[in-house]
């Protein structure tokens, strides 16, 4: 194995069997599937047992509305609170007493739920849902205009507007650009932070080299430039083995997540979601596959292999910077002040991308996905709305050229940096080692 | 000559390291490499390591310039030395000898070699943290010599070693000259130059100021300065007397310095008419001396020579 293969290892085996690594890596899609199913169960979540609910109606009017079901059981009796509650204390099938006592389109607040237990909001949400539904068709007849329901629900407007985004070939697409803009935000994100965490694994490492005062046994072995080269690439592997972790885990753990899900779902519960929130079955199946149009409408492979380079090229534009700080400086605080300069362009990078992805088209997104030292984060959202192949092409161009350069420089510093002891240094200093 | 020097400039910016340094270094002997701190050894040894590269002359090995492969030939143990504190023992060793082009197979026969010589094996699985600073030092030698070097260079070599772990390392490099390493020992220890090296170079300012064998170097140094051990006391016009005093048994010690054209048989012609003579010896000036004087000669003050700055560029 060559020397900076032999490099490339240590650093890669050294740092993925850490124990922060091997956490993150499995923790964090963990947390990804948490967020995008947990509401989603949590809202399929039904509580199933049976629940007796005794009404006193002083009306007579809500008999019809309130009507027994699997798990609701409505009996309507006479007699006072005081009474029914005493008859019913020990009673282990009993819910709640639910008291009407005026009319409910004249007095909304005459309904009155009487319970020993805390009630669920379930409960009071359903029998709140029946009786509104009665007093609106009761204020609706009031009106005494003829067809006047009819008249109502053809009015409602329920609006869909379709975008169709017109391929090159000429094909229509479905697209989404609430689902671009996520797509977008994501990538970029993930960019940031990979740039940032990585970029500072670079450093420190560089920094622990020296400060351990191994670094001169090495370079006695290999040229400066090769060890520096064999962190940057090694710790770019531990980055993309943590991303290919990510992408992985997350799909298998959403599989499980949605065949767990869809085994435990009711239909009957979805029935009565439904029926609940006014949305028919067929609407719902209209919604999941919309869900799976708009994320085939998407070029995965293409933003997927993009995402990839723009990762690896703006991580080793910056990771070389870092391994400059990391050789000049002797502690961690002494880096604070030059590493500031490089994180302001990525940082930059993000608010440029959160206006970007508003106006992907502007000449100002343009130039910022052209300029290296954002474009990685730049271009990542404004790739889901169909970026022109030349305007990619120039900008992993410049990207390519640019981390060469700084790659150039950074060795240049690292060379002299990295033997250099107890010695403030200066930009001044750097500028010097980088002419020398 | 296994290795030879020839009149290396480095110029850093704004501060000359080395000015036309040249030295030859015969095979299998022990060089000494003297001079304070800031004198340009770290630079020389770096460009001999490859590491920095001469802005004019060369660097020959075994007659030919050096490339940068040939770094596989040198051991060096430099005075800033480290370890990977949470790397184990055993694989670092490994790490750093394969990094010397040692294959795999290679690598762990001469460890198991060296770590069953110095008694080590328990530490193998250690992490590098877990050692003392003596026990580190072992650790690092052995990473030094492990690939055989034809060239060895130590750079204060027996700093953070005791007394027994010095003497130890000492026959080890003893040992690895005569089986045909040649040496390079850079020290501030001049009682070791004297009880190890034949040949030194003392380097001051950038410049070689002194350069030879190390007998040569103390019999050109004399001060005409003699012991002598006599039955009675003595004393003459022919030379100074600094010290003499009488022991127990009534024999005489006497420290005297003669005039340098005074031959020492006619001195000793002389003292024979006086008393009867036990002992005669020339006392040569110390390493230690001779390197003082050398250094305070070229213009640096004691106060520099002894300062143990760690910024040596």
């Amino acid at each position: 194995m060559s020397k900076i293969g032999l490099i490339i290892k240590k650093e890669y085996t050294t740092r993925v069997v850490k124990k922060s690594f091997i956490l993150m890596t499995f923790l964090t899609p963990l947390l990804f599937v948490g967020i995008i199913i947990l509401p989603t169960w949590i809202a399929n979540l039904q509580d199933s047992t049976k629940k007796h609910v005794i009404v006193v109606d002083r009306t007579n009017m809500y008999h019809e509305v309130l009507k027994s079901n699997d798990i609701y059981t409505f009996d309507f009796v006479n007699g006072s609170v005081e009474q029914i509650r005493e008859t019913n204390t020990n009673n282990k099938d009993f819910t709640a007493l639910l008291v009407i006592s005026d009319d409910l389109s004249r007095n909304p607040k005459a309904a009155t739920l009487y319970s020993e237990k805390q009630l669920n909001v379930e409960l009071k949400s359903y029998i709140s849902s029946l009786l509104s539904k009665q007093v609106e068709e009761q204020k609706l007849a009031a009106y005494n205009i003829p067809d006047l329901k009819e008249m109502i629900q053809d009015s409602k407007a329920d609006l869909e507007i379709s975008t169709i985004k017109w391929g090159t070939d000429g094909e229509e697409k479905e697209a989404s650009a609430e689902m671009a803009l996520i797509i977008g935000m994501v990538a970029a994100m993930l960019i940031y932070m990979f740039i940032i965490m990585y970029g500072t694994q670079v450093m420190n490492g560089v920094m622990q080299e020296k400060a351990n005062r191994i670094v001169e046994v090495i370079v006695s072995s290999v040229r400066p430039f090769e060890l520096m080269m064999g962190k940057i690439i090694g710790i770019a592997l531990v980055g993309l083995t943590q991303f290919l972790m990510w992408v992985v885990l997350t799909f298998i753990l959403l599989t499980i997540g949605s065949l767990f899900m869809n085994g435990s779902l009711d239909m009957s519960a979805i029935n009565d979601l439904s029926a609940m929130q006014g949305i028919s079955i067929s609407e719902v199946e209209n919604m999941t596959t919309d869900f799976y149009k708009m994320i085939s409408s998407f070029n995965w492979l293409q933003i997927g292999i993009l995402f990839v380079i723009y990762f690896l090229g703006g991580y080793l534009l910056y990771a070389s910077l870092f391994a400059a700080i990391g050789s000049s400086v002797d502690n961690e605080t002494d880096a604070n002040q030059f590493t500031l300069p490089i994180t302001l362009p990525i940082i930059l990078s993000i608010f440029v991308a959160l206006y970007s992805v508003r106006s992907p088209e502007s000449s100002f997104a343009f130039w910022f996905s052209i300029i290296p030292f954002t474009s990685p984060v730049v271009m990542m959202v404004r790739l889901p709305f169909d970026v022109p192949t030349w305007e990619i092409i120039l900008s992993i161009a410049v990207l390519i050229l640019s981390f060469m350069g700084t790659t150039w420089v950074a060795g240049k510093i690292y060379r002299t940096g990295i033997l250099m002891y107890g010695k403030k240094v200066t930009w001044k200093e750097m500028w010097k080692w980088i002419k020398y | 000559m296994l290795l030879e020097v020839e009149n290396v400039v480095k110029q850093y910016s704004g501060h000359l390291a080395l000015d036309g340094v040249s030295l030859s270094v015969p095979n299998e002997t022990i060089y000494g490499l003297l001079g304070p701190n800031g004198a340009g050894k770290t630079t020389l040894i770096r460009i001999i390591n490859c590491i920095t590269a001469p802005d004019s002359g060369e660097v020959r090995l075994n007659g030919k310039r050096i490339r940068p492969e040939d770094v596989r030939l040198i051991g060096y143990l430099p005075e800033e030395r480290g370890l990977y504190k949470k790397m184990k023992v055993g694989e670092q060793a490994l790490y750093l000898a394969r990094l010397k082009g040692m294959s795999k197979q290679d690598a762990l026969k001469a460890l198991k070699y060296w770590f069953e010589k110095f008694e080590i094996q328990a530490w193998w699985n250690k992490k590098v943290e877990e050692l003392s600073k003596g026990m580190a030092q072992k650790v690092q030698f052995i990473t030094t010599i492990l690939h055989n070097p034809e060239l060895l260079i130590f750079d204060e070599p027996f700093s953070g070693f005791d007394p027994v772990n010095t003497a130890l390392l000492k026959n080890e490099i003893l040992e690895l000259r005569d089986k045909g390493a040649t040496i390079i020992f850079s020290t501030h220890n001049m009682s070791s130059v004297e009880e190890l090296c034949e040949n030194i170079s003392l380097v001051n300012r950038s410049k070689i100021m002194l350069q030879g064998n190390v007998a040569d170097i103390r019999a050109s140094h004399t001060t005409h300065t003699f012991n002598i051990r006599s039955t009675s006391a003595i004393d003459t016009n022919l030379f100074e007397v600094i010290e003499q005093k009488e022991d127990k048994k009534g024999t005489f010690e006497s420290k005297i310095k003669k005039n340098p054209e005074l031959k020492n048989n006619d001195l000793l012609k002389e003292l024979m008419k006086q008393t009867e003579i036990i002992a005669f010896e020339e006392i040569l000036p110390s390493m230690n001396d001779i390197f003082i004087e050398t250094v305070r000669a070229t213009g640096a003050s004691v106060d520099e020579i002894e300062a143990n700055s760690t910024s040596e560029d």
